[in-house]
């Protein structure tokens, strides 16, 4: 293979130069446990907090709001296992969207057995969550609402400022699964009435097995990782220094480039949209048009399966998702294109494709004539396109 | 979990290069298994000669790797054989002709053998015979039509 085209943004990106030179004298120079008591590593201990502080700048948070986590997952599970933990006494209800990373609903059914209730909303056809069904959903005993930023499937971004202030005034957490966004669009947790909020570092650009979970003052959760006293008790074990100085430097350049790289990433995005729109018929972009992250491309061929689309672009040279079935090892296609009503069998030809700032034209173009030329020959293998063909004729 | 790293090198070649794909026309049997909620959809056409042999065989399919790859072999398995050898064509065999399949996707090969029992069994409808052992196809309802109904297409 030639070349590689990556279009899998959303999955993870490559730590970027930066970010490596940044961490590499943690590992090899700097390596002292920044809670031992000298001078050599009370000097790391500074560093991390430095990093700690830049982060929660970034989003209108407090240093000590910032704990520091393993990565987006453990955020997810931590929030929602934490708060439903330290209030089980005011209740026993959570309420989050149907189109939800599994993170959260998986986690969410881990309750459900131990005794919790969980309203699942469901979306509009762009995957959006209603404020108004979130109001309507909260009981006496809802202690937690989780509504993820921005979908990782069909990058659509929900309407966070109304849902949180709804909490607020019902006077329930709200927490939001941002990993998607983090670094991707501006966040402000007070302007967005948001409580706790989930990132992870290897989506913008740091290093995997870094996270965090934003934790506003004053909210009431569990402790998740009972030992040491880092992150000020709450979530023991030693701190990951070089996996927080790498994450801290990619939302410094994640911050400072954001608005050149919406800029750049939409306008690759809407000429690949608009490229599949044009080339290829019976195609459907899912997600809203407009609200949604710069760099998400979702899309459904009809007549044609996913995985076979995958392993045929990947063969091209293209890397990309699907919310295929045979792509998750289950039998059920992507549970995100099933909740916005999109049939099985045309969530199952699905395509997320994700882009970066090291994306090009050329590469986009590329991959128009790449899907255009696979979705003809996969049709033309198809007998639901047969049936299709013979039927309008 | 990586499609490609886990299939075989005969399962990627007849996913890459599949063998009879195609339609037969006025076809002895055609027959349409799967079901659109799996996402797998195989439809079997078979040439069966008055000798009761299979001719030729042709295959379209709505599916993933492995059950493209599984109805090339199967299409590849059949040919030239007698209709009673045919219905002996077992997803084993299929799965076994190319070096095996992923756990999660055996599916495809029993897929492939019903491909060829709904093949069979129009067949014999068409032609008012009785294949010993055979049994009727299973069909499955397709939601497709009624959602872009709905949309006004």
């Amino acid at each position: 293979m030639s070349q590689r085209i990556y279009m899998d943004n959303a999955a993870t990106t490559r730590v970027r130069p930066e970010v490596f030179e940044e961490m590499k004298a943690y590992f090899t120079e700097e390596y002292g446990n920044p809670s031992s008591a000298y001078t050599f590593a009370g000097k790391i201990s500074q560093k991390v907090e430095d990093a700690r502080e830049l982060i929660a700048k970034s989003i209108g948070a407090t240093a000590r709001e910032i704990y520091f986590t393993g990565g987006g997952s453990e955020s997810d599970n931590w929030a929602i296992k934490g708060v439903a933990d330290a209030m089980k006494e005011k209740g026993n209800h959570i309420i989050t969207s149907k189109i939800e990373h599994h993170a959260v609903l998986h986690t969410c059914e881990f309750l459900e057995k131990h005794g919790f209730e969980v309203t699942y909303l469901d979306v509009d056809e762009n995957g959006f969550v209603s404020p108004e069904d979130v109001k309507n959903a909260i009981r006496p005993e809802t202690v937690l609402i989780s509504i993820m930023f921005a979908n990782n499937e069909i990058g659509t971004i929900e309407p966070i400022a109304e849902i949180g202030k709804i909490a607020h005034e019902a006077g329930v957490y709200f927490h939001t699964d941002a990993v998607q966004a983090f670094g991707h669009v501006p966040i402000n947790v007070d302007e967005l009435n948001i409580d706790m909020l989930s990132a992870s570092g290897h989506k913008l650009g740091g290093p995997k097995g870094i996270g965090l979970l934003y934790i506003r003052k004053g909210v009431k959760i569990s402790n998740l990782i009972h030992g040491g006293a880092q992150e000020r008790g709450k979530r023991g074990g030693t701190t990951n220094v070089a996996g927080v100085m790498g994450f801290a430097k990619a939302v410094e350049l994640a911050n400072k480039e954001m608005e050149e790289n919406i800029a750049y990433e939409s306008k690759l995005r809407d000429r690949l949209i608009e490229g599949i729109e044009k080339e290829i018929p019976y195609a459907r972009i899912n997600g809203d048009r407009k609200t949604r992250l710069s760099n998400n491309v979702n899309a459904c061929f009809r007549f044609v399966e996913g995985e076979s689309l995958l392993i045929m672009l990947d063969q091209k040279g293209i890397c990309a998702s699907s919310g295929s079935a045979c792509t998750s090892g289950s039998l059920d296609p992507s549970h995100v294109l099933l909740a916005i009503g999109l049939p099985h069998e045309i969530a199952h030809g699905s395509v997320r494709l994700t882009l970066s700032a090291e994306t090009t034209e050329e590469d986009v173009d590329y991959t128009i004539k790449a899907l255009k030329e696979i979705v003809d020959r996969l049709r033309s293998m198809s007998p639901l396109y047969e049936d299709f063909v013979k039927k309008n004729n | 979990m990586s499609q490609v790293t886990e299939y075989s090198e005969k399962v990627m070649d007849h996913f890459t290069n599949p063998r009879n794909v195609g339609e037969i026309e006025d076809a002895s049997g055609v027959g349409t298994v799967g079901n659109a909620k799996c996402g797998d959809i195989m439809r079997m056409y078979l040439d069966i000669d008055e000798n009761h042999i299979v001719r030729e065989a042709k295959f379209k399919t709505f599916g993933c790797g492995a059950a493209v790859a599984t109805s090339s072999m199967a299409t590849e398995l059949v040919k030239g054989k007698s209709v009673e050898e045919a219905l002996k064509v077992t997803n084993k065999a299929v799965m076994e002709a190319l070096d095996g399949l992923p756990p999660v996707k055996v599916h495809c090969s029993l897929l492939a053998e019903q491909a060829i029992h709904a093949a069979l069994w129009d067949y014999a409808e068409k032609n008012g015979i009785v294949i010993e052992g055979l049994t009727p196809p299973v069909n499955d309802i397709d939601e497709t039509e009624e959602f872009y109904q709905m949309q006004g297409e």
